[in-house]
């Protein structure tokens, strides 16, 4: 999956994903012409080769929150146990035969589902991304020239899956939402009873209620066996193990959209229910910790995303912002989804700094740090899309650009 | 009836009536499809557990200042501080200079209930549902309504005197109340 150009170095990446992979089977190890001896037969689950060892990490002793390899990562699609994971009271277990869902508040029949009696009602499947409005927030507080910092330390709280489930909007008609209804309380049965209010006409726009993620059940940590989508929200909107929706005339001021996930302004105020995540990109390779291997070619490689709609293009540069070239986007390019970005490269050696630039189909581009800085503050918490930079050094080694990209 | 036979014979009787009207068999979308079941008063109760900022969905009970301090001190000061302060869990208690809502630009302002949150019913639905955090969900409500009347006369909100119960509870106004506003963020050239 690396470009051949461009090694990652041992030492780092070992200390980064953890000791995870199990020891390289003897027959590789002692034996590695493969023509020579009969591989093993098939088995009931597969795994991954033993010589690749992509992990999530978390970053923090409690272990809230864990962070998905996006330098280990090619394509759009992230596997399901790599899916980054953020939750405020652990991951429940929860059995689906005793599962059931509760629709009530303003509608003419309150009710209650299944499991077997979600997955009756005519589904769906979009290839969406969630990402954790706190993402990013390591990379905008950097204040230090450089920093040895991954992909997966800065932004790893973002992932991409295709979702199945059925549209909220058909079990809003089926429970005979009121037309006076402006907001829905969308409610967890983890420790936190996670709870966050929802405009009426999201959830009548794209919103699923999810039950598969990448073509099997979700995974525990994902909201295992029911969980809202949200497209294009941040992700704590999206409550997993989803048990009550209620439907009402007000938002419900949980804590969650009042004591946190608000953006305090510069003008004194704080902007509440800021939903959508704006658009964003990020260079996943070259980046922390490789070190480019020689002089020449190799690709630029990364990843852009809104929460507003398709991206329509994205710009890197490989000159700290002096000059910029769009580059290729891979198909598909879909709305509210992760969509891979390439540029081919040829390094002369000397010292550069690449940059990525998303813009989404409503005209957004991704604004410079400075720029972001200016209208949410230094000490803003959520919402960090602000452009990230990356400085090749004349030794090929490659570090996170702090301050004002 | 098990799942198949429902769903096969669903699928008879909707291609028995396109080819009776002669057009090309289409996915129905009827108005209702008749899935679930009625819930009934008790299972409703039984989730139902949001207070919303008029005070709607409180429960009955009631709770004083000094009842809210004796249930913090065995219950909460070992993750809050003993006053609220914040150690292995955050700060809940504190006000800035002149209530400062500058909390985007200066690092140095404590973000408290006194001095962020904007309505006290978040603070006993949040309370109810999620607190102790080693043992989430046990409070009773007017252990609820004492911490919170305890939480609000420690930030400077209401008197020592004070009683919280469904009707004083939604009357109460932060200090943070009127500092929010709705996202005015909607794409285009403009970066908010």
């Amino acid at each position: 999956m690396k470009s051949s150009r461009i090694s990652r170095r041992q030492a780092l990446a070992a200390g980064t994903a953890g000791v995870v992979g199990a020891a390289l089977p003897a027959s590789a190890a002692q034996n590695p012409d493969t023509t020579r001896v009969q591989g093993p037969p098939g088995r009931e689950i597969g795994a991954r080769s033993p010589f690749e060892k992509p992990a999530r990490t978390a970053f923090s002793p409690a272990r809230t929150a864990t962070f998905t390899p996006l330098q280990d990562l090619d394509g759009i699609i992230t596997p399901s146990d790599l899916h980054f994971e953020r939750h405020h009271g652990g991951v429940p277990a929860v059995d689906p035969q005793q599962y059931s869902l509760l629709i009530h508040g303003m509608v003419e029949r309150p009710t209650i589902f299944t499991l077997a009696e979600l997955k009756r009602f005519p589904g769906k499947s979009m290839i969406r991304f969630i990402e954790c409005s706190g993402n990013g927030g390591r990379a905008y507080r950097l204040t230090t020239a450089t920093a040895e910092l991954t992909p997966q330390q800065t932004d790893g709280l973002t992932s991409t899956s295709e979702w199945t489930g059925v549209p909220l909007a058909t079990l809003l008609r089926e429970v005979g939402a009121s037309p006076k209804a402006r907001w829905l309380l969308a409610e967890g049965m983890d420790a936190a009873v996670m709870t966050r209010s929802v405009p009426i006409e999201m959830a009548n726009d794209d919103a699923l209620i999810a039950y598969g993620q990448n073509g099997e059940a979700l995974r525990p940590e994902q909201g295992y066996p029911v969980r809202l989508m949200l497209p294009g929200v941040e992700g704590n909107a999206s409550v997993k193990w989803l048990r009550r929706i209620e439907v009402a005339d007000q938002p419900f001021m949980t804590r969650e959209e009042t004591s946190k996930y608000t953006d305090p302004l510069p003008d004194g105020t704080a902007r509440m229910f800021s939903l959508v995540m704006d658009a964003k990109s990020l260079i996943t390779e070259p980046s922390f910790p490789d070190k480019l291997e020689g002089h020449g070619w190799c690709e630029v490689r990364g990843l852009a995303w809104s929460g507003r709609g398709r991206i329509t293009r994205v710009e890197v540069s490989t000159d700290g912002g002096n000059t910029w070239q769009n580059a290729t986007l891979d198909e598909p390019v879909l709305p509210k989804c992760h969509t891979r970005f390439r540029l081919p490269w040829q390094w002369s050696g000397g010292e550069a700094v690449l940059m990525s630039r998303a813009t989404d189909e409503t005209g957004y581009v991704q604004p410079t740090t400075a720029e972001l800085m200016k209208v949410r503050g230094p000490n803003t918490q959520y919402h960090f899309n602000n452009i990230r930079a990356w400085q090749v050094g004349a030794d090929g080694v490659v570090r996170l650009v702090g301050g004002a990209a | 009836m098990t799942r198949a036979t429902r769903c096969t014979l669903a699928l008879a009787l909707a291609t028995t009536t396109a080819l009776a009207a002669g057009t090309l068999a289409r996915a129905q979308t009827p108005a209702r499809y008749g899935l679930g079941r009625p819930a009934t008063p008790d299972e409703i109760r039984a989730r139902d557990i949001d207070v919303m900022p008029d005070g709607r969905g409180l429960p009955q009970g009631r709770g004083t200042v000094a009842e809210g301090a004796a249930v913090y001190a065995a219950k909460c000061a070992s993750c809050h501080g003993a006053n609220g302060e914040g150690a292995s869990a955050e700060r809940l208690v504190g006000r800035n200079d002149g209530d400062s809502f500058a909390f985007a630009t200066n690092p140095k302002l404590v973000r408290t209930v006194g001095s962020y949150w904007p309505y006290a019913s978040t603070l006993f639905d949040y309370t109810q549902r999620a607190m102790p955090f080693q043992r989430p969900g046990t409070l009773t409500p007017n252990e609820t309504y004492g911490l919170v009347a305890y939480l609000l006369f420690q930030n400077g909100i209401v008197k020592e005197d004070a009683v919280m119960d469904q009707a004083t509870l939604p009357k109460v106004v932060m200090p943070a109340h009127g500092k929010f506003v709705v996202d005015d963020r909607k794409g285009g050239r403009t970066v908010k």
